[in-house]
């Protein structure tokens, strides 16, 4: 305690500058810059569509780092959301599309979502470890063989196609430009949040309760709330990663939750590291970049032998992934420049 | 927990009944019905609500010779799973990879026997290098075992699609497992009195009658052997085990020896009942998941309760309600964790 009291008397009231990093800052004015480079394909593809997998990789990067709940299904919230979109709002599949308003109906698919993560947790948090990987695994299976069997809700097989980013404040937000612009604001949001609520008391929390649930219990904390809780705050990130998708990709199915897809969300944030919420979003521009290059290179037939290798090495080699990488190598950057020469 | 238990028991014990009386008398009860159900002239009112008998013995009988294919897949998971706290999410792809196996083996030389052998024999020693080279190094870290088979099975699943591509394939079983058997079960009575019997594939009688075999063979090898012994003894206390001069390391490659050798296993006899395509993989880690969760991590006789659960689940969930007999597995999972989170047949822990 009395720590505490000496670094914040050490330090009086930073600014916000200093409070937000220069990494911060350079990060924000390369990301809102680069439409000025980039072409309308490395904008959507490569910028849009990494930074929705990020946004993935982040919700189950709150779980995972933070909560110690490892989940598979954070695919099946974003889908909830994207088919949520689909029901609402309007598409060419001429079942349901009840034809709500933008506003209205985005508000209730990350509602769905969040409830529905929420649901998921509920579930899953009486388990610990392995089992919850078990778990959300056979969730997110069951609800793919489910949406591809259920014709009235889900149409099947095909799912729902012409779905569109809507159009207001005189923006087509189907346009590259603006479509990066809001997934890179949304983005944005959702890490800022994380990096706040991480630091705030619920939190820490978390935090304590992913370390020693027993000690936590004992001391009078609602366990099982808490994580649940978590569960609800990722839902909601994952909610609006799933609505932005369905606008990217203007169509869902069965397949956008498929087992793959999955999948692709842990390889994601593993491959960026769990330990920081910068991680994901590393992996997701690794993993987008490789999905979209490495075709060139090993053929669009053996794509998916490359990056589970890629994945294959990355957890032997260095368990927190690129991050981890980072942290292992910068102390010898450090230290070389402190060496005489040879 | 065990004291306090102790009276409560003692009591009821001396009033009447105990409650694992009462659930004897009313699972007694459920076999009662369901003999009923089977083995007698079904009136017309009862035809109407469930099709007809015809479907709903079927439908039972394709449920339990499901659940035998099931508890193959699932008793080699949760064998592996149950000595080395390591869930091998690519056992999916040992049983798929079996399944090829098997169809390349039994194409080729034209006996299913040997199909069978080959599938089992291959993934056993795949299943020892995978043990030896992979989840030996991350003894201990469940999460980076989990993520590596991950990584192994989207590898397998794309390298077995570069060789096999995306086609179906049907192993041919041998003329003597063709055919059907007449069951004593009469379907309906035609209107000159005479009784119609239910036929059924043999081949399905038979990988029940495997499974049942495995299973117990399983079970015996468990609980009356000293390689059983030494397993159950290393679930409990690894270390232990070890310096008690056991050679932890070749208990280990063992079970996992034959945990991947019955999914391979699974795999050929799965491929003959049904049929060998990209995706079963995923199918029947699906399966495997669910069925242990449901019974129990590490439990043989959870395995067989799991599976028989889910494969009656699955089938009659298709007949009555095919849109909905997933939710129907799905339903039976959520309400095992509500009720037992450790499973059916699961220790608390």
């Amino acid at each position: 305690m009395s720590l505490a009291i000496a670094t914040t008397s050490a330090t009086p009231q930073r600014n916000w500058l200093e409070k937000l990093g220069a990494g911060h800052i350079i990060l924000a004015v390369a990301l809102v810059l680069y439409p000025l480079v980039a072409s309308d394909f490395f904008l959507t593809q490569i910028g849009g569509y990494s930074l929705i997998f990020g946004m993935l990789g982040l919700s189950l990067m709150l779980l995972a780092g933070y909560g110690g709940m490892v989940s598979l299904a954070q695919i099946t919230v974003a889908g909830i959301a994207a088919y949520a979109i689909a029901i609402l709002g309007n598409n060419n599949s001429s079942i349901l599309g009840l034809g709500w308003p933008w506003w209205l109906a985005v508000p209730f698919a990350v509602l769905a979502a969040a409830l529905a993560s929420a649901l998921i947790g509920w579930i899953s948090v009486r388990t610990e470890g392995i089992y919850t990987i078990m778990i959300t695994l056979a969730i997110a299976t069951a609800t793919f063989y489910f949406a591809q069997q259920n014709y009235a809700i889900f149409n099947g097989h095909s799912g729902y196609t012409g779905i569109r980013a809507p159009v207001f404040w005189s923006v087509n937000w189907r346009d590259a430009r603006p479509f990066y612009y809001l997934c890179l604001g949304l983005a944005a949001l959702s890490y800022a949040a994380v990096l706040y609520g991480s630091r705030s008391t619920f939190g820490m929390t978390l935090q304590a309760i992913r370390d020693n649930p027993r000690r936590m219990r004992a001391l009078g904390y609602h366990v099982t709330a808490h994580k649940v809780f978590a569960w609800l705050l990722a839902g909601v990130i994952a909610g609006l990663a799933g609505v932005l998708l369905v606008w990217f990709n203007g169509r869902v199915s069965p397949g956008t939750i498929g087992v793959d897809a999955a999948i692709d969300v842990l390889i994601i944030a593993v491959i960026g590291g769990l330990r920081h919420p910068i991680g994901p979003f590393l992996g997701a521009v690794v993993v987008v970049l490789m999905q979209t290059f490495a075709i060139d290179i090993v053929g669009a037939e053996r794509f998916n032998t490359l990056i589970g290798m890629v994945f294959l090495v990355i957890v032997f080699v260095s368990p927190d992934g690129i991050l981890g990488l980072w942290g292992r190598i910068k102390p010898h950057l450090a230290q070389e420049s402190l060496r005489p020469g040879p | 927990m065990s004291l306090l238990d102790q009276p409560s028991q003692t009591l009821s014990e001396s009033g009447g009944i105990t409650g694992r009386q009462a659930w004897g008398l009313v699972g007694l009860l459920a076999a009662a019905v369901v003999a009923w159900l089977v083995f007698a002239v079904w009136p017309d009112w009862l035809n109407a609500i469930l099709i007809s008998k015809k479907a709903f013995v079927s439908a039972i009988l394709n449920g339990i010779t499901l659940a035998g294919l099931y508890f193959l897949v699932a008793s080699g998971f949760t064998l592996i799973f149950g000595l080395m706290r390591n869930v091998n999410l690519a056992h999916g792809s040992l049983y798929l990879l079996g399944a090829y196996i098997g169809y390349e083996v039994t194409n080729r030389t034209g006996y299913w026997l040997l199909g069978v052998a080959a599938g089992f024999a291959v993934l056993a020693i795949v299943g020892v290098v995978m043990q030896v080279f992979v989840f030996r190094r991350l003894e201990g870290d469940d999460l980076r075992q989990t993520l590596v088979s991950i990584g192994i099975s989207i590898v397998a699943a794309d390298l077995m699609l570069a060789v096999w591509a995306g086609g179906t394939y049907q192993i041919t079983t041998p003329e003597w497992l063709d055919g059907a058997l007449t069951l004593p079960v009469i379907t309906a009575v035609r209107s000159n009195g005479a009784s119609v019997f239910l036929t059924y594939p043999l081949y399905r009688v038979v990988v029940l009658a495997a499974a049942i075999v495995i299973g117990v063979g399983l079970w015996l090898m468990l609980h009356k052997t000293r390689v059983g012994m030494m397993i159950r003894a290393g679930v409990d206390d690894r270390a232990m085990l070890q310096a008690s001069g056991v050679n932890v390391h070749a208990v280990f490659a063992i079970v996992f020896a034959v945990g991947a050798g019955l999914a391979g296993f699974a795999g050929v006899v799965g491929g003959s009942a049904l049929s060998v395509a990209p995706g079963e993989d995923v199918r029947y880690l699906l399966a495997s998941l669910v069925v242990v969760i449901v019974g129990g991590m590490g439990s043989i006789t959870g395995a067989a309760i799991g599976a028989l659960l889910i494969g009656l689940a699955e089938q009659i969930g298709l007949v009555y309600f095919p849109t909905y007999g997933i939710v129907l597995t799905f339903v039976i999972m959520v309400v095992t964790l509500a009720v037992r989170p450790q499973g059916i047949m699961g220790k608390a822990r």
